[in-house]
């Protein structure tokens, strides 16, 4: 199968730009490319903490983390490109050869797969002819296994461009793949009222608003199973003066639990402050 | 030991289906921000000693009772303190913090606002892990608005009190949950986890004294703040308090978000949720709080779920992410599959993760095929001992969990791949494509 190297270090995984990726920025592209960096660069204390949002913003213009925008990251924020580089190489969004228009990422993760997933992704690959981290001959779609995306009560799921697409069969991912590379108008099912270039919500992950976010639903069917069932039963939260002795479950250990993994974030410090101290004031 | 029925308690749900839930006019007709003119009445140390009465732990699996970590914090020294809030929702199940942010996010922006003026704080930061991109919109449509209507920037309403917050999408990486990994990838480089102590509440971000806190303890603290910690303690058990939102996936016939006491038990749950996929087969194994939890059985169905409970046996509450499977699932592939995730997902920083998740995903690899031998089990758990305590985070930890505690439960199975020379199940039996076919 031709996920097969999923996750494996290969020499190919490191940064490997193609050599036109080097070529400078034409001037306007580069003035917008410093006006907007200057705006991301303000909300931190510290610029360094600009790199991520600004490879984003690189990945906005150029589809994928380029030789120039690793020079630009550098020069905007006093690194070094072998600095820039190693954070680029760290974090799985950030692509290291030209990008589809869409991302499409089936989740292979444990529940998703054994809901599903796995078939998703081989008939999608075949239907495709490509594997994990390729892109279709027309540029149009780059197919990824990605991790859990935090939408497990909507198993199997698929993101496009990080928009959830969710209850998905074999067969509705099929189509979705084929009516992205359409140019068909497709919406996620949480989300906008269509799926953005891979350009477009790079920069929203720049941290520049599309204005799109009061589109889509709040919460999906699933989100709200819960609530429907406490409606169905009148079910409430206490109100605030009560105590109510429903609802209480019924754990009877003494002791606070000891955390078995030893490495867990446990602090060994004492609480720095004692009785009738004034911790904090807000300034 | 009498039982006591639990019921469901929806507050941060509790207007998810409002057509516009997200958008602070929604929030505000829900009792929004009323917790922050409370808390700008107050003083900082009274909020403290407040959300420690309310008994709140920290809601992104470890458990640590926020308040107190709070109050590590030392005095201030006249510079920046922060607060970060942990919006990397990533472990395999969890599923609870991003539903939170796309259909309430200002129930965080006034946690936010709240918990900086209790600390101190100017400058809060949210991380949300980047592959959400409709979430992190509502999220910064939900700071905009919060800014125009006076809750957050200079002198928030005529306290003195100064607030800016920036909402920060990080860029796909499970490690940068760890909170000192998450602190090293706000600051712009590799998110690898730090060594501590120094715990951030002493040098955190920028080396400055800073609280880093998960989406729904935060969230929780306007409700907790509004209401009471009486009310808050009122729900839940003696040493578990408060409510949770619990997220059922899987083979279940209703999976979603349920938000309920602490000490609600699976079979309660697995009750409103209308049972299993399939009537037919029964409950194999599932995770009380993500895939770092050790797997718990059908004979855990009555197990409370609280910190303790859990603990006591055998496996952790973490975030209360309840991944069911049912007997169609072959417990060595679900495991196999996690330990691809966590060697994917290791940072590379210490050799034990590194290298350990490497040899076990080869192992069980071999083993789900029907290969390799019955001594392979030995050495896996050979590795996981060598990894458990030893590794520099708890992402390590987390990788042996799945490992050890199905080969306690399940090793005949492990076995039955070597004589059947092959995994025995059909992995089409267990998805959700069978079931619409065998009813088609």
């Amino acid at each position: 199968m031709s996920g097969d190297n999923f996750g494996m270090q290969t020499a190919s995984g490191h940064l490997n730009v193609p050599g036109e990726s080097k070529e400078p920025y034409a001037e306007d592209v580069l003035a917008q490319l410093h006006a907007d960096a200057e705006q991301v660069v303000a909300r931190y204390p510290q610029k360094r903490s600009a790199l991520l949002p600004l490879l984003h913003l690189v990945q906005s213009v150029d589809g994928y983390v380029t030789g120039r925008g690793i020079d630009f990251c550098a020069e905007v924020l006093d690194l070094t490109t072998a600095e820039v580089s190693g954070v680029a190489t760290f974090y799985t969004q950030y692509k290291r050869h030209p990008n589809g228009e869409f991302t499409v990422g089936v989740c292979t993760n444990t529940l998703c797969a054994i809901m599903g997933g796995d078939q998703i992704w081989d008939e999608v690959s075949e239907h495709l002819g490509i594997g994990h981290d390729e892109t279709t001959p027309d540029g149009k779609i780059t197919l990824e296994r990605v991790e859990c995306n935090a939408a497990c009560d909507y198993a199997p799921v698929v993101m496009a461009n990080w928009e959830f697409f969710d209850n998905q069969t074999p067969q509705s991912t099929k189509q979705l793949v084929d009516d992205l590379r359409s140019g068909k108008t497709v919406a996620p099912t949480r989300g906008p009222a269509r799926v953005c270039s891979f350009k477009q919500v790079s920069r929203v992950l720049a941290g520049f608003h599309d204005g799109l976010a009061d589109e889509g639903v709040g919460a999906g069917p699933s989100s709200l199973e819960g609530l429907r069932v406490a409606r169905d039963h009148n079910w409430t939260a206490p109100s605030g003066q009560e105590t109510s002795g429903e609802g209480r479950g019924t754990g009877r250990t003494e002791e606070l639990a000891p955390g078995r993994h030893s490495s867990t974030d446990a602090p060994s410090n004492a609480a720095d402050e004692q009785a009738g101290d004034k911790p904090a004031e807000g300034k | 030991m009498t039982p006591v029925a639990t019921t469901l308690t929806p507050i941060l749900t509790k207007f998810w289906d409002d057509p516009q839930s997200w958008t602070l006019e929604t929030y505000e007709k829900n009792e929004g921000y009323q917790a922050l003119k409370k808390a700008l009445g107050m003083k900082p140390a009274d909020l403290v000693q407040m959300t420690k009465d309310s008994g709140l732990r920290g809601r992104g699996g470890a458990g640590f009772p926020t308040g107190m970590k709070w109050g590590f914090l030392p005095p201030p020294d006249g510079g920046p303190r922060y607060l970060v809030v942990n919006a990397d929702e990533s472990e395999p199940g969890t599923c609870k913090d991003i539903p939170l942010m796309m259909a309430a996010p200002q129930f965080l922006i006034e946690g936010c606002v709240i918990t900086s003026f209790a600390i101190g704080c100017n400058h809060a930061f949210i991380y949300l892990r980047g592959e959400v991109v409709h979430v992190y919109r509502r999220l910064l449509r939900a700071v905009e608005e919060a800014y125009a209507a006076g809750h957050l920037g200079k002198n928030i309403h005529g306290s003195g009190f100064d607030l800016d917050i920036t909402v920060h999408a990080g860029a796909g990486a499970y490690i940068c949950g760890e909170e000192t990994a998450l602190l090293d990838s706000l600051e712009g480089r590799r998110g690898q986890p730090r060594l501590k102590p120094p715990f951030p509440a002493v040098a955190g971000l920028y080396a400055r004294p800073t609280v880093v806190n998960n989406v729904e303890s935060i969230a929780s603290v306007p409700p907790i703040l509004l209401h009471g910690a009486d009310w808050f303690t009122g729900m839940g058990t003696e040493k578990s308090q408060g409510f949770g939102i619990f997220s059922l996936s899987g083979h279940v016939k209703r999976p979603g978000q349920y938000e309920a006491p602490l000490g609600i038990t699976l079979r309660e749950l697995l009750d409103m949720a209308g049972g299993m996929r399939d009537p037919n087969h029964d409950l194999k194994f599932w995770t009380p709080g993500g895939s770092s939890t050790p797997l718990f059985t059908d004979a855990h169905l009555d197990t409370p779920l609280d910190f303790e409970s859990v603990a006591a046996a055998g496996s952790m509450l973490g975030t209360r992410a309840l991944q069911i499977f049912d007997d169609t699932t072959c417990v060595v592939r679900a495991v196999d599959r996690w330990t691809d995730f966590y060697k994917h997902e290791s940072c590379g920083k210490c050799t034990p993760c590194r290298e350990g998740t490497w040899w076990l995903k080869q192992i069980l690899g071999r083993l789900e095929h029907g290969e390799g031998s019955e001594e392979d089990l030995d050495k896996l758990l050979d590795i996981c001992d060598n990894i458990l305590g030893r590794s520099f985070c708890a992402l390590g930890d987390g990788a042996t969990s799945p490992i050890t505690s199905s080969i306690q439960y399940f090793r005949e199975e492990y076995l039955a791949h070597l004589t059947n020379g092959g995994c025995p199940f059909d992995p089409r039996e267990s998805s959700l494509f069978a079931k619409e076919k065998a009813t088609a």
